[in-house]
């Protein structure tokens, strides 16, 4: 199913949720909406799910204008924030609810339907807990009873509103790979909202950032971290050591730092370096090492530069032991807009 | 230190605690047990026997049937309704939402002697449809559906105030969810909203109910008070006292404090039945 947003605004109230978004998605793709809180980024998924009607634009299915169709004429599988499960119906009761709402001749068979259940059960793994409520599960087991659910129907986009904000930290890598695994098994067309950039990061086939009501960049994780379209999206995704200062004749410079900038128009601008670009070099500017924390493979370095600014570099393990005192450091890549 | 350790270090010390505790049961006492046990002595002061005979005397039992007919209707009525005043504030936005709400609970800011007159001005003999009532020979002041109108109008916040706070509370999203695979308005409100509301449902009912068969200002306001015909328990009380028929005014007392006394164990038996009532449940 391919999924076109042409020119989607939304306002609630008098505050901007959606500010002319356009957006492209092919069939079976798995695409991270990625953006901070109040970005606009749940409110497009509830316009792509039939759940909000925007106040403006269109939203189309394979070409079909949908933009004020109901999110059960979209046959969208939509999985809640905090689940939405029915409290009051088993595990089972609430997969198959999808297809126990239907009637007439679309209605599945009694037999048909358990058919279903147990399949979806299966498919993530809570085989035998069709008979447990949801207050009997842990979140984890919740979050895949949500996804099965929304699978019952078969769904044309599977839609997922902060799928593992709500679990703790293992539960959230490990439901990660299960997401993965499961639109790769159905090959359903996939949109999830996040805020964690990690989770889209590795999750997703491309990500699309949001910044108040708009779409600042979207591409694969590759092009996003590497090659940021604006400074938003370059201080958001990944980590980034910011520099405001002036370009001039293709060096940037600000207070004692000097960075190379090819090709970036002469006057104000701002710079950003990934704190693993920086390496250690005799011709660099001079910082003065605070802290070396080791990370596993990593040596996560705070340093100071002369003015008192804090800067980040991630350099090798092997190579903490050069980070003491005063060092001089180079970036080999930074990335530099105007301001 | 030794003292220090043997309660816990938020506790109150005990003298405090012994206080507090003395003080609550010594009002509760005085103000609430004595008179209650009170009305059961003096219904029982000439024996058991007067106190039956108060009771299952025609006019009693017909007060006795009326109250019950009028809980009747005014407890599902307002069951109906209530539940529906609650879905629409709690599960939707629209204009004029403050003012619903206000309205809800105008009842308990009115007093119930306004209530009744209420009635009486829009269906009494000089009232605004009181010649044209006349003329279909429909009686509803000084009968039976004023009684029933003014109970209503009484008890009206009971169901919906205990359901707003509670519907508010889970929010939209399992209904989103329901409609967002293909349920029906009425479906997701049948299999999602009520079974979810159903334990605040009955507990509303139960307040409800004890409310509408203590109610007396406003219904003694459209009753006309006709022994045997528009007389509830609470007036037939007053009525048996004002005539100094003490045992039989306090032997029908006690048996509508006996009906409020079941419903308040109805309503202690849900709590336990139903523990995560109050907590929540569900996450």
């Amino acid at each position: 199913m391919t999924i076109s947003i042409r020119s989607v605004e939304k306002k609630f109230g008098r505050y901007p949720a959606l500010n002319s978004v356009d957006l492209e998605i092919a069939d079976g793709e798995l695409v991270a909406l990625l953006g901070p809180s109040g970005s606009g980024k749940t409110t497009l998924l509830r316009t792509i799910a039939g759940l909000e009607f925007p106040d403006a634009g269109q939203v189309l299915f394979e070409g079909q204008d949908v933009t004020f169709a109901s999110a059960a004429a979209r046959r969208v599988g939509f999985v809640f924030q905090q689940y939405a499960l029915f409290k009051h119906m088993t595990v089972a009761r609430n997969i198959a609810f999808g297809l126990d709402v239907r009637k007439g001749r679309d209605k599945p068979s009694k037999a048909e339907i358990k058919t279903r259940v147990e399949d979806l059960l299966k498919l993530v793994e809570l085989e035998g807990l069709g008979g447990r409520y949801p207050s009997q599960l842990s979140g984890g087991q919740r979050q895949r009873v949500a996804l099965s659910r929304a699978l019952a129907v078969q769904p044309s986009v599977l839609l997922l509103d902060e799928p593992f904000g709500a679990l703790d930290a293992t539960v959230r890598k490990s439901l990660r790979k299960e997401l993965r695994r499961v639109h790769d098994a159905t090959g359903v067309t996939t949109i999830f909202v996040t805020h964690d950039q990690e989770e889209a990061l590795e999750l997703a086939d491309r990500v699309a950032i949001l910044n108040a009501g708009r779409i600042e960049q979207i591409g694969t994780p590759h092009e996003v971290h590497d090659h940021p379209a604006t400074p938003f999206v370059c201080g958001f995704v990944g980590e980034a050591n910011r520099f405001e200062g002036t370009v001039s004749g293709g060096r940037f410079t600000a207070g004692p730092v000097v960075l190379p900038a090819p090709g970036a128009a002469d006057g104000p601008a701002i710079a950003f370096v990934r704190p693993h670009d920086l390496v250690l070099d005799a011709a660099g500017f001079a910082a003065k090492v605070d802290r070396v924390v080791i990370q596993g493979p990593l040596a996560n370095v705070d340093a100071r530069l002369p003015d008192g600014r804090r800067i980040e570099v991630c350099a090798a393990r092997d190579d903490a032991a050069s980070f003491t005192g005063e060092v001089t450091l180079s970036a080999r890549r930074t990335h530099v807009f105007a301001a | 230190m030794a003292q220090s350790k043997a309660r816990h270090p938020t506790e109150d010390p005990v003298w405090a605690k012994a206080v507090i505790i003395g003080l609550m049961l010594a009002f509760l006492g005085l103000v609430l047990i004595l008179p209650l046990a009170a009305v059961f002595a003096e219904a029982l002061r000439k024996g058991l026997g007067p106190a039956l005979a108060a009771i299952s005397n025609p006019d009693a039992l017909a007060a006795v049937k009326l109250t019950l007919i009028t809980a009747g209707i005014a407890v599902p009525f307002n069951a109906v309704f209530g539940l529906c005043a609650a879905w629409a504030i709690a599960k939707h936005e629209f204009p004029g939402k403050p003012l619903l709400i206000t309205l809800i609970d105008l009842p308990f800011s009115v007093s119930p002697v306004v209530a009744g007159l209420i009635y009486v001005l829009v269906f009494g003999l000089q009232g605004w449809f009181g010649e044209r009532l006349i003329d279909h020979d429909i009686k509803i002041i000084f009968a039976v559906p004023g009684i029933v109108l003014a109970t209503i109008f009484v008890t009206f916040p009971f169901i919906a105030r205990e359901l707003i706070p509670l519907m508010q509370e889970q929010g939209v999203a399992e209904e989103e969810a329901a409609v967002s695979m293909g349920a029906s308005g009425l479906y997701t409100f049948w299999r999602v909203t009520a079974p979810n509301v159903r334990w605040g449902l009955l507990y509303g009912v139960l307040l409800c109910n004890a409310r509408a068969m203590g109610e007396f200002g406003a219904v003694s306001v459209v009753s006309g008070h006709i022994r045997g015909l528009t007389n509830t328990m609470p007036l037939h009380v007053e009525i048996l006292y004002n005539e100094y028929d003490f045992v039989a005014a306090f032997a029908v007392a006690a048996l509508l404090c006996l009906l409020a006394i079941v419903t308040l164990v109805l309503k202690g038996l849900l709590e336990i039945a139903q523990p995560d009532v109050k907590r929540g449940g569900g996450h």
